[in-house]
């Protein structure tokens, strides 16, 4: 899979992101292990220290665990998985309000829109 | 823990032209540091007077504690600028010269590299393009187990598919306390594996900070604060 890097950002910033979506769509599913931090570092062309980093955030974010002797593992509490999920929506969902609003459209008027789009496919098919 | 090289007031002089006017430099280990700056900067400069090629005129110089000499090339695994391999040479007995001079070296990894990179131990270095003769030099670097890697220009003449498989290598290899200080003007493609980055300027440190600070604080790529500072 690839880890799409944007130049202009923090790196940490981007992997952080990365992974925690890796982790509530199943990619990393909850309590497997994690590959070690040189074989992520190298699956992403970074750097070791640098994907430690964004690792180690995650672990105080509470989505990852370290079992000493035994490596990195994803958290087995799905409340706080889907809680990650949820926060992850909220965000695109302020985005994508955000962006409506500079084309000038309310929240409401961008919901319409959602609801016509849907349907206007459904026709299609 | 002791920095691998730190330098203080460093000045190299060439008739005519300051190569370097006092610079001070501390690398810790267990980073990979990127020493940028336009052509003519003193980058190799630099890095001729960590191998004791170049002798300072004046300041201090350590690697690992010590002056550069003897003790310090064992320690350190250095990419010249240029090929210093005897072209008629084959892969194999340049590994095989590798092997007895330098105790660290590790043959299987070299070997292991080369098949990744298909390159045939057989071919001569006389008859390799350049690409794949700076392919080899880099191999024969890397297999080393240094606590210091000195690469200059280690990605200038090779294709960009060889380029990241350059980079994995380095990242994938190095050992953790130990550093690699890359000298390059590529920055676009080494900077993602970059821990720091040094910019000099005609002999001077201009700029010395993590690659994530600077994207932080500047909201741009290095490669774009580099085309700003050093804007012709």
């Amino acid at each position: 899979m690839a880890w799409n890097l944007q130049s202009d950002r923090p790196i940490y910033a981007q992997l952080v992101e990365e992974i925690q979506r890796r982790i509530v769509t199943g990619v990393y599913p909850a309590g497997s292990r994690l590959p070690a931090v040189r074989e992520l570092a190298v699956e992403a062309s970074v750097n070791p220290n640098t994907m430690q980093r964004a690792l180690a955030k995650l672990e105080e974010d509470g989505l990852l665990y370290t079992q000493r002797t035994s490596g990195r593992f994803v958290t087995e509490e799905t409340e706080r998985i889907m809680q990650a999920k949820e926060e992850m929506a909220a965000d695109l969902i302020r985005r994508f309000i955000e962006s409506m609003g500079t084309l000038g459209y309310t929240s409401e008027q961008a919901m319409e829109l959602i609801k016509k789009q849907k349907e206007e496919e459904q026709c299609k098919i | 823990m002791q920095n691998l090289i730190e330098c203080r007031d460093l000045v190299k002089t060439f008739p005519g032209c300051q190569a370097l006017c006092g610079v001070n430099l501390q690398i810790p280990g267990g980073r990979i540091v990127g020493l940028l700056g336009p052509n003519g900067s003193g980058k190799s400069t630099f890095l001729k007077l960590c191998n004791g090629l170049l002798v300072p005129d004046s300041g201090e110089l350590l690697i690992c504690g010590h002056a550069p000499g003897v003790e310090t090339k064992k320690v350190i695994s250095y990419l010249p600028e240029r090929s210093y391999l005897n072209d008629w040479m084959n892969v194999r007995q340049m590994i095989r010269f590798f092997e007895d001079f330098y105790p660290d070296f590790e043959t299987a990894r070299a070997y292991d590299m080369l098949a990744r990179l298909s390159i045939n131990p057989s071919q001569r270095m006389k008859t390799m393009s350049k690409g794949t003769r700076e392919k080899v030099q880099l191999i024969l670097v890397m297999s080393r187990r240094a606590q210091l890697y000195l690469l200059d220009e280690p990605i200038g003449g090779v294709d960009p598919a060889a380029r990241d498989f350059i980079l994995n290598t380095i990242i994938g290899n190095y050992n953790p306390e130990g550093s690699v200080l890359i000298s390059t003007h590529l920055i676009a493609d080494v900077e993602q594996v970059l821990d720091d980055v040094i910019f000099i300027n005609n002999g001077r440190i201009v700029l010395c900070d993590s690659v994530d600070n600077i994207r932080a604080q500047q909201d741009k790529s290095v490669d774009m604060l580099f085309r700003e500072v050093f804007r012709c």
